[in-house]
Parts: C-alpha cells; structure tokens; sequence
C-alpha cells in the first residue's frame, strides 16, 4: 500500500529521486533548495540510495558535472535555485543541445539585487530559452509525481532532454504537507532504468558538444527545435500513464471551475492553489470567473492554451517575474503571442506581483480579478500592472 | 560523413550532433582561412625541422625529399615556421584573389 506521510516538501522530493533511484547527484546548496540536496547526501551517505554524490564547488560546476554523468549513462540529479541557475546558464544550453536526459529541480527564488532568498520566477523565465523541458509544480504531491515523471519524460528515446522541475521556494519547497509515496515496484514499472543510446563508452569512442561550422550550425539547432516541440507528445503520454498507474493525472494547462467563463484568471505555481480559493470566493458570490493554471512552461502548449480560452472574453494573467523595459510579465507576452492570430480572443491584462516571497492573498487575487475586468473595460495607459506595490 | 557537407540536412545528424566517427576532424579545410601562404627556397635548407615543431597546426611533414612542408589543405598562413625558421628559407606571400 502506499503511504500518506507528513513530510516537508523538500524531503519528499528526495525521496522522490531515491524512489526513481538516481545514479548521480551533483550540487550545491542555496536557499530555498538546501534541504533538497542536504537530504539527497544522507540518503547516499547512509547507503539508502546507491548513488554517487559530487559535492562540487559552484552551480557552474555542478552542471557541468551532471553533462558527463549523463553522457556516461547515468541516471543523473541535480537541484538549484535563484543565482544558482543564473550561474548555471551557459551549462544549461549545453545539456539540452547535446541531449543530456538532466533532471533538476529548481526551488524558484527571486534575483539579486537587493539580495533576497524568497520566491519568485525571475530564475525560471532568465532560463526560459535554453531549450531544457519545464514543468510547474502547485503542491507537494505535484513536485514527488513530477520528478518521477521528469525521469521518464527525460530518458524517453523520442525526447532525451533535460527537465526542469519548477517550486516555489518556501512557499512549497518549506511546506509541510501529507505526501502519499509510490509503492517502490509500482515506481520500477514505471520507470525503467535509463538506457541512452550512445554513451561515453572507450568501446565505442564518440565525440559530443563538438565543433559546429556555420554549414552544419542552423541544423542542429532546428533538429532542436523538431525535438523540443515533439517532446509534448511523450509528456502527455507519461502523465497518461502516471494517472494509469497511480491516479493523479496531468495536463500542460489545467482548469478549476473556468468552463464557459467570461473572466479567467491564469497562474502558475503554488499561488495557483491561493487563487483556486479566490475563485471559490467570487463564485458563491456569483461572479462569472473561473482559472487556467500552466504546468507545461516549455514545450509551449499553444493548442491547449487556446482551447481554454476560447469561450472567455477577459484573460488575466499573473506573472511573478518582471520584463525589464519590456512589455511587463514574460508569461503573459507569451500568451499574448500565442493569441495574436486567433479571431475570437479575449482582452488580455498583464499584472506582474508577488515578487521576491511576497504575498498574494485570497483577497489580492479578487483585488486582481477586479482590477483586471475594470482595466479590460476601461483600458490602461501601462503595458501592465503592478500588483500590491506602494506608489 | 556519407553525404557531402552542402546536402546534410537536419535529419541526418545523430542526436546532440554526437559525431561517431572517430577521427573525421581531419576533414575540416582549415586552409580556407588563410590569407599569406609559406613559400620555400629549399636550397638554403639544413632540415633542422625547427618549422615542424613550432608550427601550431601541426600540419607540417617531410616530403619526399625530406625538406619540411606544410600541408596546404590545413595551413592557416601565421606565418610562425617563416618567424622561426634560423636559415630564412621560408618567405610567406599574399594569396592571390
């Protein structure tokens, strides 16, 4: 039987990628993401998970680590959040264009400068290009069942890339919450060992992350693309076979009460689950609104994001990173896009709040909601609003 | 490489571009990038091989009258085996257009 446990949200993943039983850890610790990887080497300290654990000296490192644990083959793990990422970045692109099956988790923080650890997705959208499969999380239970899809999603011979799991640092990474662990048999059918099809191997001598000539470059970057873009397919299909297996199911955009709406509200993230009970709130009181949560950062859903908006009038988006300069949230610049050539398209409003652990309460997303059906009558002179922040 | 390079389309790399066969570096023309090319009076030549070891593409060699040469198809023109060389065999010219 699988057991329901209290358990910090941090752990759980661990536990989660002791389930999955990786092969390799290497990492560093940073706030929020510090219980993830300090529970991940007593795990291999104490012989719990038979994996190796590379204590390395930075995030640019510990990635850089993670490319050769994976072309050798190996199951590989690595977790970081806020600065921790940006230093990753050059590595990222490198993991992804060289079809490294990564899986790490990214405990989301807010960006320096005024130093903060607290939570954000200024980390997440810094990355957004780099070509890796991102996933958002709500609650524990999302993070322990995601990271265990990630591998399989990751490792799967039509996508071999890597994946990047999305929680809100504190905000989920700090929670306690009651998890239910799947059963270990039940996770070795579903996941089986990873198998890459052309390892470092002195038998059979391979180059990777060569050279690549201005005759060859525009290939190998589109190949990139045909496969980042295909990868949806297997995602879907893993979250079809997870639900199969262990009925939790997934999808890359996900509804609460938002059929035949007027109004939709769209979140990402554990401020999705504030919002839901928001939602509740306004609806008693009869109000037509309802809320779209995106799971699947990239691959882009542009199909499903589209079909859930078909009947709404008002989108508002909340983005918990700011554009610099720009047209304001980067996730509603993408949405905007992605509606653009659409007929029939709801009026659009971009709020940008909770940023750096701020935040947002059941009565901040009504303040939001009704800003944001006000704003879509009226119109703004801003690119975008400013949610919660004293002028 | 089973195709030339013009025709190698996107579906015809391995995935990440992994390169399995080994060796295929020397297919590279880095001569193309070469705007001064060595020219020799072998006459004054003692075949001390001081080019051979200094040249940093390594694409010097011995030809068949054991003079050292460099090897045209690789020969990026820096000119460092003419620096270098004690007996000043070596005089680099401008390529022509």
């Amino acid at each position: 039987m699988a057991t329901k446990t209290g358990i910090e949200v941090s752990i759980a993943l661990s536990e989660a990628v002791r389930l999955a039983n990786a092969d390799v850890v290497a990492a560093y610790p940073i706030t929020p993401q510090t219980h993830i990887v300090e529970h991940l080497a007593e795990l291999v300290a104490d012989g719990e998970l038979d994996a190796a654990y590379i204590p390395v000296e930075s995030e640019h490192s510990a990635m850089s680590a993670c490319l050769g644990s994976a072309a050798a083959g190996a199951r590989t793990f690595t977790a970081t959040a806020g600065q921790g990422l940006e230093l990753m970045h050059e590595v990222l692109y490198v993991a992804s264009s060289m079809r490294l099956p990564i899986v790490m988790a990214v405990a989301n923080r807010a960006l320096s400068a005024p130093l903060s650890v607290w939570g954000d997705h200024s980390d997440v959208m810094a990355v957004r290009d780099t070509g890796w499969i991102q996933i958002f999380t709500e609650n524990g239970q999302e993070v322990v069942d995601n990271v265990l899809c990630a591998f399989r999603i990751a490792e799967d011979r039509r996508v071999l890339l890597p994946v990047m799991i999305h929680l809100d640092g504190f905000h989920l990474s700090h929670m306690i919450e009651p998890i239910t662990f799947p059963e270990q048999n039940k996770v070795d059918q579903f996941l089986p060992p990873n198998d890459y099809p052309l390892p470092l191997d002195p038998n059979r001598p391979v180059t990777m992350g060569d050279f690549g000539p201005p005759f060859i470059y525009s290939e190998t970057k589109w190949a990139q693309e045909v496969n980042l873009k295909a990868a949806k397919e297997v995602v879907l299909q893993v979250w079809n076979e997870f639900g199969d297996a262990f009925g939790r199911h997934y999808s890359p955009v996900e509804g609460y009460r938002y059929e035949g709406c007027r109004v939709l509200l769209l979140t990402m993230g554990s401020f999705s689950e504030t919002a839901m009970t928001a939602i509740d709130k306004m609806r008693s009181e009869g109000k037509d609104v309802g809320l779209m949560r995106l799971r699947l950062w990239r691959p882009f859903p542009f199909d499903e994001i589209r079909h859930t908006v078909k009947d709404a009038e008002v989108l508002i988006v909340l983005d918990r990173a700011l554009s610099f300069g720009g047209p304001g949230g980067p996730v509603c610049s993408e949405i905007k896009a992605a509606l653009y050539q659409v007929d029939k398209k709801p009026k659009i409003v971009s709020f940008v709040g909770g940023l750096g652990g701020r935040d947002i309460s059941v009565a901040g997303f009504e303040d939001i909601v009704n800003r944001g059906i006000e704003i879509s009558e009226t119109g703004s002179s801003r690119e975008f609003e400013i949610f919660g922040v004293r002028e | 490489m089973a195709k030339p390079e013009a025709e190698l389309t996107w579906k015809d790399l391995e995935i990440g571009c992994i390169v399995t066969e080994p060796g295929n570096a020397r297919q590279y023309r880095t001569g193309d990038w070469r705007s001064q090319r060595p020219t020799y009076d072998f006459n004054k030549c003692i075949k001390c091989g001081q080019c051979y070891i200094y040249c940093p593409e390594g694409c010097i060699r011995q030809n068949t009258e054991e003079y050292f040469e460099a090897d045209m198809y690789y020969c990026k023109g820096c000119g460092i085996c003419a620096r270098e060389c004690p007996k000043d065999v070596i005089t680099m010219v401008e390529e022509a257009e």
